[in-house]
């Protein structure tokens, strides 16, 4: 297989005007004649069902939640980037470019990333005319702030709730076009399997989560929208629905997966506090804008926030700032997230767990006053409150760094189309933007420049080619499907073992926060690997899933998802063995500078790694698509 | 912690549902209350029991997925989301009654699992403003007073979770719907379709079968986002005004608001 990622030719700010202009297009009276799935109705899922829908094609979307508002991009809440350049700052499309070539670590397409930069400012405008309210002046035009990994300020925001806003203008405009008649919604609805007919993506089947039925559908397109693998880890600032189920699935079908080692610690989550915890809390990158981070230069045991007053400023290491002037608080998220751990590894974290640092707003209070620090930040710190007890406008809130995050997704070319034609990958589901490390307020940007203004442009041209003849359900492929999906949810309820499903995702994101989380060696990454082979060999001789499958069964959806995490997460370890180097959130210890800082080695690992499954049990079969890098200088990151 | 906790329990939508008493001695202040529930859940599968279902997704407040009347208050005691209420707001030894939310419109799916597909078909009937992608004008090119777009943002921040409807003794939908027709009518973007849009959304509310409003201002004290009733005065104001002046609906009928 080769890997054609059809970047189209010419001067970098002229391919994606040259590339719209050399698309084929399906004229507008036949676009009735072709159906499109979508899978998950987040920013990326919402934003191409609706666009597609108002072009004429006419689409199915599917969610596992009980409402399509309840993706989990609703839970964004720092803002989104766009190069606008209305703060006069400095700021341009090849800044924003720039700005996310660099923060990933040089381990994404200059294609794309420029791409995504060019639309930017099209969002901002779709999602105010819209009707969502962004933060604005008193002039009565936008406001923005400034966010990790940039000098300008280019962050749109609605309060501490932008992915809020953003997901409910894009279901808004879902809404509109369910009532026209051209989206037809299935919520509590999850997919099982992609089905491939003569080599390309025809349908998809899922499985009714009040009913249990399992049904087939076909349609000309399928776009999987379905969101990140975090909850790998068990423990992240995912949703507790949020799976990788889709991708894997279509992986296993012939999707390359790209990248699956690069996930993203965030620095700003509530620490966790005790055993029962089941999700981890982020609180917003924006915070660090005003916000300092410390710990003090001494280990303090059990230091808590109502003591943090204490310990004198001349005791405080304030590290961000002392190892990076130039960024302070504001350096990358992998930056600060590593930083954080290396002070707690020296003992010096906070908290009565030691993991934690603190995050302190007393400075910003006295020079501001607290009532501005309230409209910037107020729900957030509400938050913090009802989740910890402690009162962030009078001790400092208390941090720690969280999986959040996964660069890495299935494989996709310019046209956001994976290695089965037919199947597209969209938003976090893909792996194409962010390199080894995104940047804040980047991911909503993604998911709606995919969704509203590449896919409508880059589906015409693998439609204009398709017969408009749909293809029945009843062919032995889809059967097929179905038995396959059906006959694992009997597997799992019928194993009847001794442990729950969340023991068994516990354990799995325990052996992967340890030896493939923050900072990866060899030695604990094949330690990982044999440790997730054995869990899994028990999960599937001793999980325990009450109930049937023709029912509302949470257990059986839970058993379902974590069972693809156990093969995924081998997949992480196999992706995170074979890159020797540090790049972004990929930290290998091997591959350290002096004074411990990521050292990359563009030489040798210049390339996306895009494996491809090959059978169970057997090793997966690497595939590399080199990076050319015609328009930026690689160089090691300094934020010093 | 220890806790006595009775749970509706209801096999499926045409089940009889009861209550059922478990004993929860493993619980920790620290716990959310829906981290209780799993830990509760692990137990009974232990013990070979069906686990209680309920729903639930982001746990940190925005998705509106978790619901629960807890101890006859949608959401229990705090004014926040199921998901962000912690145990320490409970004591030890309490007894906690937890329900699913109770209105005709949100027919029970199982256990504690309500169909809230209602409040969808109203946001279809016209909780949008008419944009194709691709149509919209520079961003700045409308300033909005900020006053007037903080005031929308308080109303879009509702999450649709149906506490609203859980709280009132009428199962009224209206601070749910006054929230997207105030957010839309205060900003000029959502001018033209203002009278539609206000007049289509009333009209499904109705038609779901959600009571009237007699201003008991329930809604207001247990909305997890804290909105206000004064939105549903604008959507009175707005809905009076398209009934009096509009083009729109050949037939007048519909609800009183």
């Amino acid at each position: 297989m080769t890997l054609d990622s059809k970047i189209p030719d010419g001067p970098l700010a002229e391919k994606w005007t040259r590339h719209k202009f050399n698309l084929k297009l399906v004229n507008p009276a036949n676009k009735r004649k072709y159906d499109i799935i979508v899978v998950g109705t987040g920013l990326a899922g919402a934003s191409a069902a609706a666009s597609l829908a108002e072009l004429g094609y006419n689409v199915k979307t599917f969610c596992f939640q009980d409402s399509p508002r309840r993706a989990h991009s609703i839970a964004a809440q720092g803002g989104i980037n766009a190069a606008k350049n209305y703060q006069n700052d400095g700021d341009s499309v090849y800044r924003l470019f720039y700005d996310t070539i660099k923060g990933g670590d040089y381990r994404a397409r200059e294609a794309n990333v420029y791409r995504l930069a060019e639309v930017s400012v099209n969002i901002i405008d779709q999602c105010v005319a819209q009707g969502v309210p962004f933060a604005r002046e008193y002039g009565g035009l936008l406001a923005n702030r400034s966010f990790g990994g940039a000098q300008v300020s280019r962050t749109f925001y609605a309060r501490g709730q932008t992915g809020q806003q953003l997901l409910l203008g894009a279901y808004s405009a879902m809404n509109r076009q369910i009532a026209a008649g051209k989206v037809k919604s299935y919520p509590r609805t999850e997919m099982l399997d992609v089905v491939v007919v003569d080599g390309r993506a025809r349908g998809i089947i899922t499985r009714d989560l009040i009913t249990g039925k399992i049904e087939a559908h076909s349609a000309h397109a399928v776009l999987l929208c379905t969101g990140g693998y975090g909850n790998v880890f068990y423990l992240s600032t995912n949703a507790k629905g949020s799976n990788a189920s889709a991708a894997w699935r279509a992986h296993k079908k012939g999707a390359l997966f790209g990248n699956p080692c690069f996930t993203q610690i965030h620095p700003t989550c509530i620490p966790v506090s005790g055993h029962h915890q089941s999700k981890l809390t982020l609180m917003s990158e924006s915070l660090r804008n005003d916000g300092r981070v410390w710990v003090p230069k001494k280990p303090v045991k059990g230091l808590t926030a109502r003591d943090a007053a204490k310990i004198p400023e001349s005791e405080r290491d304030y590290f961000l700032e002392r190892r990076y002037p130039a960024f302070g608080n504001l350096v990358p998220r992998d930056v600060a997230s590593r930083n954080a751990k290396y002070v707690c590894d020296e003992g010096r974290g906070v908290g009565p767990t030691g993991l934690a640092v603190f995050l302190d707003f007393s400075d910003a209070i006295k020079r501001d006053g607290k009532k501005t620090i309230e409209a910037r930040y107020g729900n957030l710190f509400d938050m913090y409150q009802q989740i910890t007890g402690d009162n962030p406008y009078e001790v400092p809130m208390m941090i720690y760094p969280a999986v959040h995050y996964t660069m890495g997704g299935l494989w996709v070319d310019y046209n956001l189309m994976t290695t089965i034609p037919g199947l597209y990958a969209l938003g976090e589901a893909n792996f194409s933007d962010h390199g080894a490390n995104r940047l804040g307020a980047s991911a909503l940007m993604q998911g709606l420049a995919d969704g509203y203004f590449i896919i409508p442009y880059t589906i015409g041209d693998y439609l204009a080619g398709m017969p408009y003849e749909k293809i029945s359900t009843d062919r032995p492929e889809f059967k097929e499907a179905i038995e396959q999906a059906t006959g694992r949810l009997h597997r799992l309820l019928s194993i009847k073992g001794k442990k729950t499903v969340d023991e068994y995702h516990r354990e799995l994101g325990m052996i992967m926060w340890d030896y493939c989380g923050m900072s990866r060696n060899e030695e604990g990454l094949k330690l990982a690997k044999k440790k997730i082979q054995e869990l899994r060999e028990e999960f599937w001789q001793n999980v325990n899933v009450l109930g049937s499958a023709n029912e509302l069964n949470m257990e059986l959806e839970k058993a379902n998802r974590v069972s693809d995490f156990m093969e995924l997460a081998e997949l992480m370890v196999d992706d995170a063995l074979h890159r020797r180097e540090s790049c972004g959130g990929h930290f290998r210890e091997e591959s350290a500078t002096e004074d411990g800082e990521a050292r990359r080695n563009d030489n040798e690992f210049a390339y996306v790694a895009a494996w491809e499954y090959k059978g169970e049990n057997q090793p997966e079969v690497l595939h590399k698509e080199e990076l050319k890098f015609e328009n930026v200088k690689l160089t090691q990151r300094s934020y010093k | 912690m220890k806790l006595t906790l009775k749970i509706w329990r209801q096999k499926g939508p045409n089940e009889k549902g009861e209550f059922k008493t478990y004993v929860h001695d493993k619980v920790s202040p620290d716990m959310s209350f829906l981290e209780m529930l799993d830990v509760l859940n692990t137990e009974l599968i232990k013990k070979g029991e069906e686990p209680v279902h309920f729903d639930h997704d982001c746990r940190e407040g925005i998705c509106g997925m978790c619901s629960l009347y807890i101890n006859g208050r949608p959401h229990g005691p705090l004014q926040t989301t199921t998901c962000q209420l912690h145990m320490r707001s409970f004591k030890d030894g309490e007894t906690i009654t937890i329900e699913p939310w109770r209105a005709k419109p949100f027919p029970v799916i199982k256990d504690l699992v309500v169909d809230r597909s209602a409040f969808d078909r109203i946001q279809q009937a016209g909780g949008y403003i008419s944009v194709n992608t691709g149509a919209a004008p520079d961003a700045n090119e409308i300033p909005i007073p900020k006053k007037i777009a903080d005031e929308a943002m308080d109303a879009a921040t509702c999450i649709g979770c149906g506490a609203c409807v859980a709280a009132c003794k009428n199962a009224s939908a209206m601070l749910f719907v006054a929230a997207k027709v105030s957010h839309l009518a205060l900003l000029p973007q959502g001018h033209a379709e203002r009278k539609e849009r206000v007049e289509r959304m009333v009209a499904q509310m109705d038609a779901e079968g959600f009571g009237a409003c007699t201003n008991t201002r329930a809604c207001e004290a247990e909305c997890p986002k804290g909105i206000s009733v004064a939105h549903i005065a604008r959507l009175n104001r707005e809905y009076y005004n398209a009934m009096l002046t509009s083009y729109e609906l050949p037939s007048k009928a519909g609800g009183d608001g």
